[in-house]
């Protein structure tokens, strides 16, 4: 079902660092859980179309009021690396 | 009887007639909490909580919720107040802001003690995915709260409070609800704003009350619903949610699920069920069967909607906004080796889960199917709601499970929702009550209504519950 590559190319794209022991696991967890879910690969859904939200609401607006939001330190106050400037990362190479 | 065994509503009422204080109470629940053998709390504010009861107990008018205590799931932010959503990605994170809905009930009295312990992110169905501890079963301690919501369930059954908040994506209020034989609710998609709730899945996560009467549930409920501007799925509420006061059934027409009566669902369950039909008949109302064909779908349906939805959300936890961070050499290793050091296994597998079925190639197999599938969902509904008025079907397929019995089998974890994910597909109102024991363990009733239909759920459960009379109290609990 779902092999070693697949794995480790959804890892990536979800960044997570797995150890090769996770790999394993999650290889045979999903593809295990994916049996189950298959079964909605099987139903007749031709001509029904899809629902991504139970309540349609759309433009959803406020009054164009300015409302200050948090302060630099407020926003900063949390992080494990702040800088006088913002949050602080390592380098992106 | 003492000041713990009143229900919210009866707190309220001694607080009115001057028998007791908001300070009395909250020194009665503190000390519930500080023997608390169940560990149902993982932050607790006392000092917080004393000042806002002695300020309460200053007014010359009490607010409506008189400074009667509540613990909030530690899903929703309480600013200054250590909110983890039980994940070592959050841990010492303390919130900027409160969540609407615990800041309404606030502002209506209520006093917040402290935060409940919780499934990681509300992933999962027993607690167990806490990376902190495990919750145990008030009625027995062998087994487990159910989940993501155990903390706020086994609070309430201990009566450490006389209510709760949780947050229901697939049943997380509802399922625990019925393992810790109380009430909980999950309320229309959109009634309560989820500003200040941790997300899990957006287009299903609910805030909802749990208490030991549907009384104190509506209480409760009533100063949380309405449009927030800060979330724009947030509705206005139509009318107000009262006080339930029907104490029969009569002209009520509730279809019984045919799909949740079947085999996956324990013998004992099945009579506990049976038996509270039987009761809804007593009191007027009418039974009769109802078919949702796509019903045993929800799960599978649920389980790549909801893992697409929160590997979406969960982008956010990279060590640098808050929480802790890994040290690493780059911006891309940093949030790798954050993400894979402090995600629990259950937040990983979703994570996994739910990038695979957003991935490109896989993308219409999977999660495109989902929500088309989600489509007959509301559909049946809907034709079910032309024919009764609300649905009934068990709210757990089991009674409590032993602890560590399915930490190994993420499927079957999953299936303890297999009866609360199709209405949550739905965006439906749904209450759990407690409708009887199997082998000295509560069983839950689950009613279901078609949306904003809260007012006669809330009535249809407060004339079961009458009738039923259950009795909330765990054996052995000394209050």
């Amino acid at each position: 079902m779902i092999d070693d590559e697949t794995v480790r190319h959804v890892a990536r794209l979800a960044r997570l660092r797995l150890s090769p022991d996770e790999e394993q696991v999650m290889r045979e967890e999903l593809s295990g859980i994916l049996e189950h879910i298959d079964a909605i690969r099987a139903m007749d859904l031709d001509g029904v179309p899809p629902t991504t939200h139970v309540i349609t609401l759309e433009n959803v607006v406020r009054p164009d009021v300015p409302v200050s939001g948090l302060t630099r330190d407020e926003a900063l106050r949390e992080a494990a690396h702040a800088t006088d400037e913002g949050f602080g990362v390592p380098r992106m190479d | 009887m003492g000041l713990r065994d009143l229900t919210a509503a009866g707190q309220i009422a001694a607080v009115l007639a001057g028998e007791t204080s908001s300070e009395e109470l909250l020194d009665a629940h503190l000390a519930a909490i500080a023997a608390d053998d169940v560990d149902a709390f993982l932050a607790v504010d006392a000092e917080g909580a004393r000042a806002r009861a002695r300020e309460i107990d200053a007014m010359p008018e009490r607010p409506p919720l008189a400074g009667v205590p509540i613990g909030i799931k530690d899903a929703l932010s309480v600013r200054d107040v250590v909110t983890t959503a039980g994940s070592r990605m959050l841990e010492g994170f303390r919130p900027l802001y409160t969540a609407t809905c615990v800041a309404r009930l606030e502002a209506a009295g209520a006093v917040v003690v402290g935060k409940t312990n919780m499934d990681e992110f509300a992933m999962g169905s027993s607690t167990e995915n806490s990376a902190f501890k495990n919750t145990l079963n008030p009625w027995d301690h062998g087994r487990v709260p159910g989940g993501s919501s155990g903390g706020s369930a086994a609070a309430v059954a201990e009566r450490q409070v006389p209510w709760t908040l949780g947050s229901d994506t697939g049943g997380s209020i509802r399922q625990p609800a019925a393992l810790c034989g109380i009430v909980g609710m999950k309320p229309t998609y959109g009634a309560v704003s989820r500003s200040g709730l941790i997300a899990f899945a957006s287009s299903l996560d609910q805030v909802g009350p749990f208490a030991r009467t549907v009384e104190d549930a509506a209480l409760l409920l009533r100063h949380m619903v309405g449009r927030d501007p800060m979330d724009s799925t947030s509705l206005d509420w139509p009318g107000e949610i009262a006080a339930p006061t029907a104490t029969d059934l009569s002209g009520m027409r509730v279809g019984v699920v045919d799909e949740l009566m079947g085999d996956g669902i324990e013998p004992g369950v099945r009579a506990a069920v049976d038996a509270a039909l039987g009761t809804i008949e007593e009191l007027g109302g009418t039974v009769v069967p109802v078919s949702l064909p796509s019903a045993l779908s929800g799960l599978a349906t649920y389980y790549v909607l909801a893992p697409a939805e929160c590997s979406a959300n969960l982008a956010r936890f990279d060590g640098v906004r808050y929480g802790p961070v890994a040290p690493a050499a780059n911006l891309l290793d940093q949030y790798e080796t954050t993400r894979g050091d402090l995600f629990g296994p259950e937040v990983k597998r979703r994570m996994m889960l739910g990038t695979f079925a957003l991935a490109s190639g896989y993308y219409d197999q999977y999660y495109g199917r989902a929500q088309r599938v989600r489509t007959l969902m509301v559909r049946e509904f809907a034709q079910a709601f032309e024919k009764v008025d609300l649905l009934a079907s068990p709210t757990s397929p089991t009674v409590a499970f032993p602890l560590g019995d399915r930490t190994a089998d993420p499927y079957a974890m999953y299936m303890a929702d297999v009866c609360t994910i199709p209405v949550s597909l739905a965006g439906l109102p749904a209450i759990s009550i407690p409708c009887g024991l199997a082998d000295g363990l509560p069983v839950g009733l689950q009613l279901a209504g078609p949306a904003f239909s809260e007012n006669a759920l809330l009535g249809a459960a407060h004339a079961l519950e009458g009738a039923l009379a259950f009795d909330t109290r765990p054996p052995g609990l000394v209050t």
